[in-house]
Protein backbone atom coordinates (compact mmCIF):
# COMPACT_ATOMS: atom_id res chain seq x y z
CA UNK A 1 0.00 0.00 0.00
CA UNK A 2 0.95 3.63 -0.13
CA UNK A 3 3.83 4.70 2.04
CA UNK A 4 5.87 1.54 1.57
CA UNK A 5 7.84 3.02 -1.29
CA UNK A 6 10.25 5.77 -0.35
CA UNK A 7 9.32 9.11 -1.92
CA UNK A 8 12.88 9.80 -3.06
CA UNK A 9 13.20 6.38 -4.65
CA UNK A 10 9.88 6.88 -6.32
CA UNK A 11 10.86 10.20 -7.91
CA UNK A 12 14.22 8.70 -8.90
CA UNK A 13 12.43 5.84 -10.66
CA UNK A 14 10.03 8.30 -12.26
CA UNK A 15 12.97 10.11 -13.83
CA UNK A 16 14.03 6.80 -15.37
CA UNK A 17 10.53 6.26 -16.75
CA UNK A 18 9.26 3.78 -14.17
CA UNK A 19 6.02 4.71 -12.48
CA UNK A 20 5.48 3.21 -9.03
CA UNK A 21 1.96 3.28 -7.66
CA UNK A 22 -0.28 1.44 -5.24
CA UNK A 23 -3.75 -0.03 -5.56
CA UNK A 24 -5.12 2.74 -3.39
CA UNK A 25 -3.56 5.50 -5.46
CA UNK A 26 -4.68 3.92 -8.71
CA UNK A 27 -8.18 3.41 -7.37
CA UNK A 28 -8.51 6.95 -6.06
CA UNK A 29 -6.94 8.40 -9.20
CA UNK A 30 -9.55 6.69 -11.32
CA UNK A 31 -12.42 7.67 -9.06
CA UNK A 32 -11.46 11.29 -8.65
CA UNK A 33 -11.12 11.87 -12.36
CA UNK A 34 -14.47 10.41 -13.33
CA UNK A 35 -16.99 11.76 -10.85
CA UNK A 36 -20.41 11.46 -12.44
CA UNK A 37 -22.88 13.89 -10.91
CA UNK A 38 -26.58 13.28 -10.63
CA UNK A 39 -28.56 15.44 -13.04
CA UNK A 40 -30.61 17.07 -10.38
CA UNK A 41 -31.29 20.78 -10.04
CA UNK A 42 -33.67 22.31 -7.53
CA UNK A 43 -33.63 26.08 -7.95
CA UNK A 44 -31.56 28.97 -9.26
CA UNK A 45 -28.29 27.31 -8.17
CA UNK A 46 -29.04 24.70 -10.81
CA UNK A 47 -28.61 27.38 -13.47
CA UNK A 48 -25.09 27.97 -12.18
CA UNK A 49 -24.54 24.22 -12.18
CA UNK A 50 -25.64 24.08 -15.81
CA UNK A 51 -23.29 26.97 -16.61
CA UNK A 52 -20.49 25.04 -14.92
CA UNK A 53 -21.14 22.04 -17.11
CA UNK A 54 -21.41 24.13 -20.28
CA UNK A 55 -18.57 25.22 -22.53
CA UNK A 56 -17.34 28.39 -20.80
CA UNK A 57 -16.53 26.79 -17.43
CA UNK A 58 -16.38 23.22 -18.73
CA UNK A 59 -16.70 20.75 -15.89
CA UNK A 60 -15.38 18.15 -18.34
CA UNK A 61 -11.87 19.35 -17.52
CA UNK A 62 -12.32 17.63 -14.16
CA UNK A 63 -13.99 14.53 -15.52
CA UNK A 64 -17.40 15.47 -14.19
CA UNK A 65 -19.36 16.32 -17.30
CA UNK A 66 -21.33 13.09 -17.46
CA UNK A 67 -24.50 14.17 -15.68
CA UNK A 68 -26.50 11.01 -15.12
CA UNK A 69 -30.29 11.08 -15.15
CA UNK A 70 -30.42 7.99 -12.93
CA UNK A 71 -29.13 7.75 -9.35
CA UNK A 72 -27.92 4.21 -10.09
CA UNK A 73 -25.11 5.57 -12.26
CA UNK A 74 -24.17 8.66 -10.26
CA UNK A 75 -21.30 9.19 -7.81
CA UNK A 76 -22.04 12.73 -6.75
CA UNK A 77 -25.20 14.51 -5.78
CA UNK A 78 -25.04 18.28 -6.17
CA UNK A 79 -27.88 19.60 -4.05
CA UNK A 80 -28.25 22.78 -6.08
CA UNK A 81 -30.88 25.04 -4.65
CA UNK A 82 -33.70 25.45 -2.18
CA UNK A 83 -34.78 22.21 -0.58
CA UNK A 84 -38.44 22.47 0.30
CA UNK A 85 -39.88 20.15 2.89
CA UNK A 86 -41.96 18.59 0.14
CA UNK A 87 -38.79 17.75 -1.79
CA UNK A 88 -36.60 16.57 1.09
CA UNK A 89 -37.87 12.93 1.24
CA UNK A 90 -37.29 12.58 -2.49
CA UNK A 91 -33.71 13.83 -2.14
CA UNK A 92 -32.97 11.40 0.67
CA UNK A 93 -34.48 8.57 -1.35
CA UNK A 94 -32.43 9.50 -4.40
CA UNK A 95 -29.32 9.57 -2.22
CA UNK A 96 -30.22 6.15 -0.87
CA UNK A 97 -30.55 4.81 -4.39
CA UNK A 98 -27.07 5.92 -5.39
CA UNK A 99 -24.44 3.18 -5.23
CA UNK A 100 -21.42 3.50 -2.96
CA UNK A 101 -19.07 5.38 -3.01
CA UNK A 102 -21.27 8.47 -3.14
CA UNK A 103 -20.64 12.10 -2.31
CA UNK A 104 -22.77 15.17 -1.73
CA UNK A 105 -22.02 18.80 -2.52
CA UNK A 106 -24.37 21.21 -0.77
CA UNK A 107 -24.52 24.13 -3.16
CA UNK A 108 -25.75 27.55 -2.11
CA UNK A 109 -27.12 29.15 1.01
CA UNK A 110 -30.47 27.36 0.78
CA UNK A 111 -29.05 23.86 0.61
CA UNK A 112 -26.70 24.65 3.50
CA UNK A 113 -29.08 26.30 5.93
CA UNK A 114 -32.31 27.38 4.26
CA UNK A 115 -30.73 30.64 3.21
CA UNK A 116 -33.11 33.59 2.84
CA UNK A 117 -36.03 31.24 3.51
CA UNK A 118 -34.69 30.06 6.85
CA UNK A 119 -37.46 31.83 8.76
CA UNK A 120 -40.11 30.40 6.47
CA UNK A 121 -42.35 27.44 7.12
CA UNK A 122 -41.78 25.33 4.03
CA UNK A 123 -38.03 25.21 3.43
CA UNK A 124 -35.71 22.66 4.96
CA UNK A 125 -32.97 24.29 7.01
CA UNK A 126 -30.10 22.47 5.41
CA UNK A 127 -29.91 19.13 3.61
CA UNK A 128 -27.21 18.00 6.05
CA UNK A 129 -30.00 17.25 8.49
CA UNK A 130 -30.70 14.02 6.62
CA UNK A 131 -27.71 13.07 4.48
CA UNK A 132 -23.96 13.48 5.07
CA UNK A 133 -22.55 16.40 3.09
CA UNK A 134 -18.93 16.36 1.90
CA UNK A 135 -18.45 19.89 0.57
CA UNK A 136 -20.44 23.05 1.29
CA UNK A 137 -20.45 26.00 -1.12
CA UNK A 138 -21.69 29.30 0.29
CA UNK A 139 -23.20 31.86 -2.03
CA UNK A 140 -26.57 32.92 -3.34
CA UNK A 141 -26.10 31.51 -5.89
CA UNK A 142 -22.41 30.50 -5.93
CA UNK A 143 -20.60 31.30 -9.14
CA UNK A 144 -19.47 28.44 -11.39
CA UNK A 145 -15.90 28.99 -10.19
CA UNK A 146 -17.09 28.22 -6.67
CA UNK A 147 -18.62 24.94 -7.85
CA UNK A 148 -15.40 24.09 -9.65
CA UNK A 149 -13.51 24.83 -6.44
CA UNK A 150 -15.87 22.54 -4.54
CA UNK A 151 -15.29 19.88 -7.17
CA UNK A 152 -11.55 20.17 -6.68
CA UNK A 153 -12.00 20.00 -2.92
CA UNK A 154 -14.01 16.81 -3.38
CA UNK A 155 -11.27 15.40 -5.61
CA UNK A 156 -8.76 16.19 -2.88
CA UNK A 157 -10.96 14.43 -0.36
CA UNK A 158 -11.32 11.35 -2.57
CA UNK A 159 -7.56 11.31 -3.08
CA UNK A 160 -7.02 11.12 0.66
CA UNK A 161 -9.39 8.22 1.30
CA UNK A 162 -7.77 5.06 2.60
CA UNK A 163 -8.54 1.60 1.30
CA UNK A 164 -7.53 -0.33 4.41
CA UNK A 165 -6.75 0.23 8.05
CA UNK A 166 -8.58 1.93 10.88
CA UNK A 167 -9.16 5.20 9.00
CA UNK A 168 -10.51 3.65 5.81
CA UNK A 169 -13.25 5.38 3.87
CA UNK A 170 -16.75 4.97 5.36
CA UNK A 171 -18.16 3.24 2.27
CA UNK A 172 -15.60 0.45 2.74
CA UNK A 173 -16.67 -0.06 6.35
CA UNK A 174 -19.23 -2.79 6.77
CA UNK A 175 -20.73 -1.10 9.82
CA UNK A 176 -21.31 2.30 8.22
CA UNK A 177 -24.80 2.67 6.72
CA UNK A 178 -25.31 3.31 3.03
CA UNK A 179 -28.96 4.32 3.30
CA UNK A 180 -30.44 6.87 5.63
CA UNK A 181 -34.02 7.02 6.94
CA UNK A 182 -36.38 8.96 4.69
CA UNK A 183 -38.30 11.65 6.59
CA UNK A 184 -42.08 11.55 6.46
CA UNK A 185 -44.59 14.39 6.33
CA UNK A 186 -45.90 15.13 9.82
CA UNK A 187 -48.63 17.44 11.03
CA UNK A 188 -46.43 20.54 11.07
CA UNK A 189 -42.95 19.50 10.01
CA UNK A 190 -40.99 16.60 8.63
CA UNK A 191 -40.73 13.67 11.04
CA UNK A 192 -38.06 13.52 12.37
CA UNK A 193 -36.90 17.15 11.89
CA UNK A 194 -33.30 15.92 11.68
CA UNK A 195 -31.42 12.64 11.67
CA UNK A 196 -29.26 12.77 14.84
CA UNK A 197 -26.80 10.24 13.36
CA UNK A 198 -25.99 12.62 10.53
CA UNK A 199 -26.78 16.11 11.76
CA UNK A 200 -24.10 17.41 14.08
CA UNK A 201 -24.33 21.20 14.00
CA UNK A 202 -21.33 23.08 15.35
CA UNK A 203 -21.87 24.30 18.89
CA UNK A 204 -21.55 28.07 19.12
CA UNK A 205 -19.59 29.10 22.18
CA UNK A 206 -20.67 32.43 23.53
CA UNK A 207 -18.35 34.18 25.92
CA UNK B 1 1.78 -23.86 -42.66
CA UNK B 2 -1.27 -21.61 -42.77
CA UNK B 3 -3.78 -21.90 -39.98
CA UNK B 4 -7.30 -22.92 -40.64
CA UNK B 5 -9.32 -19.85 -41.74
CA UNK B 6 -11.98 -20.66 -39.15
CA UNK B 7 -9.36 -20.65 -36.40
CA UNK B 8 -9.72 -16.87 -36.14
CA UNK B 9 -13.37 -17.29 -35.22
CA UNK B 10 -12.29 -19.55 -32.35
CA UNK B 11 -9.89 -16.83 -31.17
CA UNK B 12 -12.61 -14.23 -31.57
CA UNK B 13 -15.05 -16.29 -29.48
CA UNK B 14 -12.41 -16.78 -26.78
CA UNK B 15 -11.76 -13.05 -26.58
CA UNK B 16 -15.50 -12.35 -26.60
CA UNK B 17 -15.92 -14.56 -23.53
CA UNK B 18 -12.85 -13.41 -21.60
CA UNK B 19 -13.27 -9.68 -22.27
CA UNK B 20 -16.57 -9.23 -20.39
CA UNK B 21 -15.71 -11.81 -17.75
CA UNK B 22 -12.54 -10.02 -16.65
CA UNK B 23 -14.17 -6.83 -15.28
CA UNK B 24 -16.91 -8.93 -13.70
CA UNK B 25 -14.30 -11.06 -11.95
CA UNK B 26 -12.42 -7.95 -10.91
CA UNK B 27 -15.60 -6.44 -9.46
CA UNK B 28 -16.29 -9.68 -7.61
CA UNK B 29 -12.80 -9.72 -6.12
CA UNK B 30 -13.09 -6.04 -5.18
CA UNK B 31 -16.34 -6.74 -3.38
CA UNK B 32 -14.79 -9.68 -1.56
CA UNK B 33 -11.65 -7.94 -0.36
CA UNK B 34 -12.39 -4.23 -0.13
CA UNK B 35 -15.91 -2.98 -0.50
CA UNK B 36 -18.70 -4.91 1.25
CA UNK B 37 -22.04 -4.80 -0.56
CA UNK B 38 -24.68 -2.71 1.16
CA UNK B 39 -28.07 -3.44 -0.36
CA UNK B 40 -31.19 -1.83 1.03
CA UNK B 41 -34.87 -1.36 0.28
CA UNK B 42 -34.40 1.96 -1.56
CA UNK B 43 -31.34 0.76 -3.45
CA UNK B 44 -33.09 -2.39 -4.60
CA UNK B 45 -36.28 -0.57 -5.56
CA UNK B 46 -37.37 -0.90 -9.17
CA UNK B 47 -38.37 2.71 -9.64
CA UNK B 48 -35.47 5.11 -9.34
CA UNK B 49 -36.70 8.70 -9.48
CA UNK B 50 -37.02 9.48 -5.80
CA UNK B 51 -40.78 9.10 -5.70
CA UNK B 52 -42.28 6.02 -4.16
CA UNK B 53 -44.31 4.00 -6.61
CA UNK B 54 -47.97 3.43 -5.81
CA UNK B 55 -50.40 0.82 -7.10
CA UNK B 56 -49.55 -2.08 -9.32
CA UNK B 57 -47.63 -2.11 -12.57
CA UNK B 58 -50.46 -4.00 -14.27
CA UNK B 59 -53.18 -1.46 -14.92
CA UNK B 60 -56.09 -1.50 -17.34
CA UNK B 61 -56.37 1.15 -20.00
CA UNK B 62 -59.62 2.10 -21.65
CA UNK B 63 -59.57 1.64 -25.41
CA UNK B 64 -61.47 4.83 -26.15
CA UNK B 65 -59.32 5.74 -29.10
CA UNK B 66 -60.03 2.70 -31.27
CA UNK B 67 -62.26 4.82 -33.53
CA UNK B 68 -59.31 7.06 -34.38
CA UNK B 69 -57.37 3.90 -35.20
CA UNK B 70 -60.13 2.71 -37.57
CA UNK B 71 -60.35 6.10 -39.32
CA UNK B 72 -56.56 6.20 -39.66
CA UNK B 73 -56.52 2.76 -41.27
CA UNK B 74 -59.29 3.64 -43.71
CA UNK B 75 -58.12 7.04 -44.91
CA UNK B 76 -54.37 6.81 -44.48
CA UNK B 77 -53.05 3.26 -44.61
CA UNK B 78 -55.58 2.15 -47.20
CA UNK B 79 -54.57 4.94 -49.58
CA UNK B 80 -50.95 3.79 -49.47
CA UNK B 81 -51.97 0.26 -50.43
CA UNK B 82 -54.39 1.44 -53.10
CA UNK B 83 -51.79 3.36 -55.11
CA UNK B 84 -49.64 0.32 -56.10
CA UNK B 85 -52.85 -1.64 -56.64
CA UNK B 86 -54.10 0.98 -59.09
CA UNK B 87 -50.74 1.16 -60.89
CA UNK B 88 -50.49 -2.62 -61.38
CA UNK B 89 -54.21 -3.10 -61.98
CA UNK B 90 -54.12 -4.15 -65.65
CA UNK B 91 -51.49 -6.85 -65.13
CA UNK B 92 -52.98 -8.45 -62.00
CA UNK B 93 -54.01 -12.11 -61.94
CA UNK B 94 -57.44 -13.03 -60.58
CA UNK B 95 -56.09 -14.22 -57.20
CA UNK B 96 -54.43 -10.88 -56.44
CA UNK B 97 -57.57 -9.03 -57.48
CA UNK B 98 -59.72 -11.09 -55.08
CA UNK B 99 -57.17 -10.62 -52.29
CA UNK B 100 -57.24 -6.86 -52.60
CA UNK B 101 -61.04 -6.93 -52.74
CA UNK B 102 -61.10 -8.81 -49.43
CA UNK B 103 -58.75 -6.22 -47.99
CA UNK B 104 -61.00 -3.41 -49.24
CA UNK B 105 -64.12 -5.15 -47.94
CA UNK B 106 -62.63 -5.36 -44.43
CA UNK B 107 -61.85 -1.64 -44.46
CA UNK B 108 -65.24 -0.73 -45.90
CA UNK B 109 -66.75 -2.67 -43.03
CA UNK B 110 -64.75 -0.41 -40.71
CA UNK B 111 -65.97 2.64 -42.61
CA UNK B 112 -69.59 1.55 -42.20
CA UNK B 113 -68.99 0.98 -38.48
CA UNK B 114 -67.36 4.40 -38.03
CA UNK B 115 -70.12 6.08 -40.05
CA UNK B 116 -72.86 4.46 -38.00
CA UNK B 117 -71.02 5.57 -34.81
CA UNK B 118 -71.25 9.15 -36.04
CA UNK B 119 -67.54 9.73 -36.53
CA UNK B 120 -67.93 11.36 -39.91
CA UNK B 121 -70.69 13.80 -38.97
Amino acid sequence: MSGQVDEGLRSELQKQGIWVTSTQELYNWGRRNSIWPLQFGLACCAIEMIATAASRYDLARFGGEVFRPSPRQADLMIVAGTVTKKMAPQIVRLYNQMPDPKYVISMGACAISGGPFKQGYNVLKGIDRYIPVDVYIPGCPPRPEALLHAFMELQRKIDGQKLTGEKKAPFLDRKQPSEFPVPAFGAHDLEPPANPDVFRPPVVERT
Amino acid sequence: MTPDPYFFIVIFCGVAVVFPLMPLALAWLWRKFFQPPKPGPAKNATYECGVESIGEARGQFQSQYYLYCIIFLIFDVEAIFLVPFAVAFTGLPLGAFIAILVFLLLLIEGLVWAWSKGCLD
